[in-house]
């Protein structure tokens, strides 16, 4: 059996209109799937189906060959799978350590421990200087990156990470590649990675689904998605003109 | 010199009183955007759980003839089981309502409890006395003043000093805390809501059980209206105070008493009656110049 966070046939439907059409989609553990696809794809609501937060209409999701069902949403983080937001949604009152702390008692840590695993956890990410800051106040890219660590104490089996280099300079999406390489490496996650960032999810990812009006048009390597008619269709909106690389 | 130590302690026992409710009210909210209007009512239900359910005229006290270390144990355990049972008869299937119904829900729970009581004793206010040895004067500073203002004062401070450290310190304060602020991304991370919400009725119906007795014991009488008035002010602490901030409810309530005391004794002679008209029009005045409250929580502006 292989381990992966997959959806089988799902499709989902609001008041007869359909946001995603049987789709199949499977996150491996210690890989980086990527997931692309233009505004209103219906990526979002794929990440909801996978956390237990949007129930499908039909199709199943299931974890390690086990079917998750319809599950409270603390029950999907005990489960293993976590994940982040576009926004970093920090919890803006309370320390950065504090921050990483509550997904330790909520997971059934003493206090102790969870402070312990935060600390470590900060250490591990090299931000241990902000351990101390109130959430609020932190820069953009530091959110985000509290934002991951917070998902990632006591190593989730999946992380499903959501925009996590929008609005992030060059340089900065790359520090975040590497992170996410270590991720994969150090902690054995199966990453999914949702990113309108086209650069960095060819960089990071080692498989590419490709969304488009609630359909997979294309799944492959980087290379493939590359060089994909479909793809370049579904960003251009009309095809031949197009020259040359467009992604 | 004497007098202006006697209208300090006053006002911080009257306050206190004020900031316990509004606590209550505040903790709730904070974790469901609940305001719970049966508190009043909860407050009531903990002081007559002293006597005997009987319509005589006289009291027929019960838990009030147990010794201190039972008593108040017994009243704070009525406090928090009444508070609970509340939350998993009446507000859980209440969670995902808006704000509105979840109010006219507790507005509905409040009633029930009150003409519960009503049944068992009779609207007669019955007198009871607990710790009359607390009636005294001592002297203060100079200044005579009740042992009861002291102890209520003594007793908040405490409570406030506990509870801080229960939210700073302990894993299910944080879990609290993270929970007050977006409770939403509180449970992605794992936080069992059930257990956040229990956990924040109990803690708000020991508060409730403690209000009663404090008030209880200054009064001397029981009546099933008598959570009432402090319902009300306490609610209104919490709003200026800016609604999910507990400093702010706290703070509020301790301002209100301050300002009622202050009155008392600045207002001519003849407009003292009218004293609680000039509390409210100063909580409209803060209103129109602070909308959101003293203390905006930044989780109130910003919600998932």
């Amino acid at each position: 059996m292989t381990e992966s966070l997959t959806t089988e046939n799902v499709t989902v439907t609001f008041d007869g209109l359909t946001a995603l059409s049987k789709v199949d989609l499977s996150v491996p553990k210690r890989s980086v799937t990527g997931l692309i696809g233009p505004n209103g794809a219906g990526k979002t609501t794929l990440v909801n189906v996978l956390t237990g937060f949007q129930a499908p209409t039909a199709g199943r999701v299931t974890m390690d060959g086990a079917d998750l069902g319809a599950k409270p949403a603390h029950k999907i983080r005990h489960l293993g799978i976590a994940r982040t937001f576009q926004s970093g949604r920090l919890f803006s009152d309370l320390s950065v350590v504090d921050n990483l702390e509550v997904t330790g008692v909520g997971l059934g840590l003493s206090r102790r421990k969870a402070s312990a695993k935060a600390v470590e956890m900060l250490d591990w990410m090299g931000i241990s200087s902000l351990a101390e800051r109130t959430a609020g106040g932190l820069p953009y890219t530091d959110e985000r990156r509290v934002a991951i660590g917070r998902a990632l104490m006591l190593e989730p089996k999946y992380l499903l990470l959501d925009e996590p280099a929008a609005g992030m300079s060059a340089e900065e999406a790359d520090d975040l590649s590497r992170l996410i390489a270590r991720i994969v490496s150090e902690i054995g996650c199966g990453v999914l990675l949702i990113e309108h960032n086209i650069g960095m999810v060819l960089k990071t990812c080692d498989d590419i689904h490709v969304l488009d009006s609630g359909k997979i048009i294309e799944v492959g390597p980087p290379a493939v998605i590359k060089a994909s008619e479909k793809v370049r269709h579904a960003y251009m909106g009309t095809q031949v003109e197009t020259e040359g690389e467009v992604l | 010199m004497t007098e202006i130590i006697q209208i300090i302690i006053d006002a911080l026992s009257l306050g206190s009183l004020y900031a316990l409710g509004a606590l209550g009210i505040a903790l709730i909210f904070g974790v469901m955007r609940l305001v719970n209007f049966a508190h009043g009512d909860t407050i009531a239900f903990c002081v007559f759980a002293l006597l005997w359910p009987s319509i005589d005229a006289a009291a027929v006290v019960f838990a009030g003839h147990l010794p201190t270390v039972l008593l108040i144990p017994l009243i704070l355990l009525i406090g928090a089981g009444l508070s609970v049972l509340s939350e998993i008869i009446v507000f859980r299937r209440f969670r995902k309502a808006n704000p509105a119904t979840m109010m006219i829900a507790s507005f509905a729970l409040g009633f029930v409890i009150r003409y519960f009581l009503l049944m068992l004793y009779s609207s007669r206010p019955k007198s009871i006395n607990l710790w009359e040895s607390l009636g005294e004067s001592i002297g203060f500073l100079g200044a005579r003043v009740p042992l009861l203002q002291i102890v209520t004062v003594a007793i908040t401070l405490g409570i406030l000093g506990l509870l801080t450290l229960f939210l700073k310190r302990s894993r299910y304060g944080l879990e609290m805390r993270a929970a007050a602020e977006n409770f939403t991304m509180a449970r992605m991370l794992g936080v069992r809501a059930n257990r956040v919400i229990m956990l924040a009725f109990a803690l708000s119906g020991m508060l409730a059980a403690t209000t009663g007795l404090i008030l209880v014991t200054q009064t001397g009488t029981v009546d099933i209206q008598m959570g009432a008035s402090v319902m009300l002010i306490a609610f209104i602490a919490t709003v200026i105070g800016g609604l999910g901030s507990l400093t702010g409810a706290v703070t509020a309530g301790y301002l209100i008493g301050a300002a009622s005391v202050l009155m008392q004794v600045v207002l001519p002679l003849d407009a003292r009656p009218f004293r609680d008209a000039f509390v409210y029009g100063a909580v409209i005045v803060t209103l129109i110049w602070r909308p959101n409250g003293l203390f905006v929580a930044r989780s109130a502006k910003q919600r998932v």
